[in-house]
């Protein structure tokens, strides 16, 4: 209870410009999207965080890694606060702060090589990102070394999620954001990748926050979740307490939604 | 069934091949005629013999062995005057529409990745520009700064950057939303250096093909501006001003008129298609 913990939300407010009911003079109204989030993430724990679609989970995990800057409130990261720095100030703890995305499509450069992709926060970071650094993280995540040479609409969307992960763990962080990774794949790819980055969290000694829409995902994967509602939190704690004895209505609905046969416990072992 | 399945692919293939082959020869044709012209040329451009003039073409009964294009009316070789003319066609396109690719993608992709004020003032510039008639802006201008290769290399770019900036604007925009730019921020990319490292390739498929196309556009201002006088002196092989010629000479010797309009249709379509054609090629996802 001493130790500060890894991360530290108080207060946290966010709100975004609606453009579309902008007035023709003055600026534009803005939505409250978090709303005062208080939450803590421990170090070398899976946090899940869940919650119906724009409850603001993704802008949540966005302000956690610092693409998003939040209106006020105070996110403190091992004890310092990054909810105001800049970009220039943000630099050194980037390193730390990695992200894997839901669009693998989207977030991995079309024009750019695999092995490029991996090897060039490496290098940018000061760690080398040499080709065969980058073959190395691509080997780590369960790819073969030619796949380097492969640009990424050559790759299978299950193949090109491992890339992510692959970007994410070749800088040594401590701290990495993964925003729906799966729900674009097929059932058997997601398996797969879950079980790497489990697998991956372990043996690096990794802290995930770690958002889905998917509770059975979740409690497989997880020892932590943070329920959210329109911009609340309606429910935070270990799996197992939130799950058995959840404390809001929207947690019950999620957890009822869980399509039972999907998963089981030899989910993880397929 | 397999060769059902081949085969129309392989049509296909050799279809949209034949789309890039075709423009490209003509083009490689021009440039080794412009390049080599002293050497391919029958003859001086500017040598006049009034005693061969209007010779018709090879193929015409009264032509005269070595003049392959006939003469016109100052007995000039036309299809020497056409080789030179392609060196100075060349000449023009290639400055003209380098320039205006650089100047106009720029201010694109700036507006396009910064947003707010850069956007703003660029945008509101691109707007009062395209108020203007773009050939009164070319005739004043080169009344301004006077004839020559320069003012019509300077008039096509002052015209025609707003093209490039309008369209590179938009595909900076689109690319500035995708997951890659937030990606290369999370692994330590400043933000200027992810403008020129991560959109840029992405953006060059259509910057080249807008460059293509202006290169045939630039043929065509060349030539509007040698018709109407406003380019480099009339003396010199320009197919602008050889058409020009050509046109009151249309009734008795229509060759002078026609060959120079015929290369510079070809060139300004086979810009364009290479133009296109180049943009499907290096698009990774489309190939
Ligand atoms: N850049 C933005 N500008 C304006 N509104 C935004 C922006 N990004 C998100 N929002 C709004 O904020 C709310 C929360 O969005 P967010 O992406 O965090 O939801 P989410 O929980 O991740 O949803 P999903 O499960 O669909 O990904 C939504 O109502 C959304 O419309
Ligand atoms: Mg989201």
């Amino acid at each position: 209870m001493t130790a500060t913990p890894f991360f530290s939300v108080r207060n946290l407010h966010l709100s975004f410009a609606d453009r579309a009911h902008k007035p023709l003079f003055g600026p534009a109204p803005r939505i409250e999207v978090l709303k005062g989030l208080d939450l803590d993430i421990g170090e070398g724990r899976i946090t899940g965080i869940v919650g119906e679609s724009g409850s603001g989970k993704s802008t949540l995990g966005r302000v956690l890694v610092r693409l998003l800057d939040p209106d006020s409130g105070n996110v403190m990261f091992k004890g310092q606060d990054i909810a105001g720095l800049d970009e220039e100030a943000l630099r050194p703890l980037r390193r730390d702060l990695q992200m894997i995305f839901q669009d693998p499509m989207s977030s991995l450069n079309p024009r750019h090589k695999v092995w490029r992709i991996i090897a060039q926060p490496m290098k940018r970071y000061g760690l080398g990102g040499t080709r065969e650094q980058a073959t190395e993280a691509l080997v780590r995540v369960g790819l073969p070394a030619e796949f380097g040479d492969r640009f990424p609409h050559q790759l299978s969307g299950g193949q090109r999620q491992r890339v992510g992960i692959a970007r994410a763990i070749a800088v040594g962080p401590s701290f990495i954001l993964a925003d729906e990774i799966v729900s674009g794949l097929d059932v058997s790819s997601q398996a797969h990748v879950l079980m790497l980055l489990s697998k991956l969290a372990k043996e690096m000694g990794l802290t995930v926050a770690f958002i889905s829409h998917d509770l059975s995902v979740i409690r497989h994967l997880c020892d932590d979740v943070i329920v959210l509602d329109h911009g609340v939190i309606v429910d935070n704690g270990p799996v197992e307490q939130v799950f058995d004895d959840p404390q809001s209505d929207v947690t019950r609905k999620l957890l009822a939604a869980i399509p039972l046969p999907e998963m089981d416990d030899t989910w993880f072992e397929r | 069934m397999a060769e059902a399945s081949t085969a129309p692919r392989a049509r296909h293939g050799s279809g949209l091949n034949l789309r890039l082959w075709l423009p490209l020869s003509w083009v490689t044709l021009l440039v080794v005629v412009a390049v080599f012209a002293r050497w391919i040329a029958p003859h001086d451009p500017l040598a006049q013999d009034l005693l061969l003039e209007r010779l018709p073409p090879f193929f015409m009964s009264g032509s005269e062995p070595g003049y392959w294009l006939g003469t016109d009316s100052l007995g000039r070789d036309v299809l020497s005057r056409m080789i030179y003319g392609a060196q100075i066609a060349l000449f023009v396109s290639v400055i003209a529409a380098s320039a205006t690719c650089v100047f106009g993608s720029v201010l694109g992709m700036l507006a396009g990745y910064y947003g707010g004020w850069a956007e703003r003032i660029i945008s509101r510039l691109v707007d009062i520009w395209m108020a203007f008639p773009p050939v009164l802006f070319a005739v004043l201008l080169v009344a301004v700064m006077g004839t020559g290769l320069t003012s019509v290399i300077a008039a096509i770019a002052l015209i025609d950057w707003t093209r490039f900036a309008r369209v590179v604007r938009a595909e900076t925009l689109v690319q500035t939303r995708m997951d890659y730019v937030d990606s290369a921020r999370i692994g330590g990319a400043r933000r200027a250096s992810t403008l020129w490292t991560e959109i840029l390739p992405n953006v060059l498929p259509t910057i080249i093909a807008l460059l293509m196309l202006e290169m045939g556009i630039a043929i065509i201002v060349e030539a509007i501006l040698s018709f109407v006088n406003l380019s480099i002196s009339t003396d010199d092989p320009t197919w602008g001003s050889m058409i020009a010629e050509g046109r009151n000479a249309i009734h008795f010797a229509w060759w002078v008129l026609l060959f120079p309009l015929i290369a510079l249709f070809f060139s300004v379509l086979s810009f364009s298609v290479l133009g296109e054609g180049l943009r499907q090629r290096f698009d990774p996802v489309l190939q």
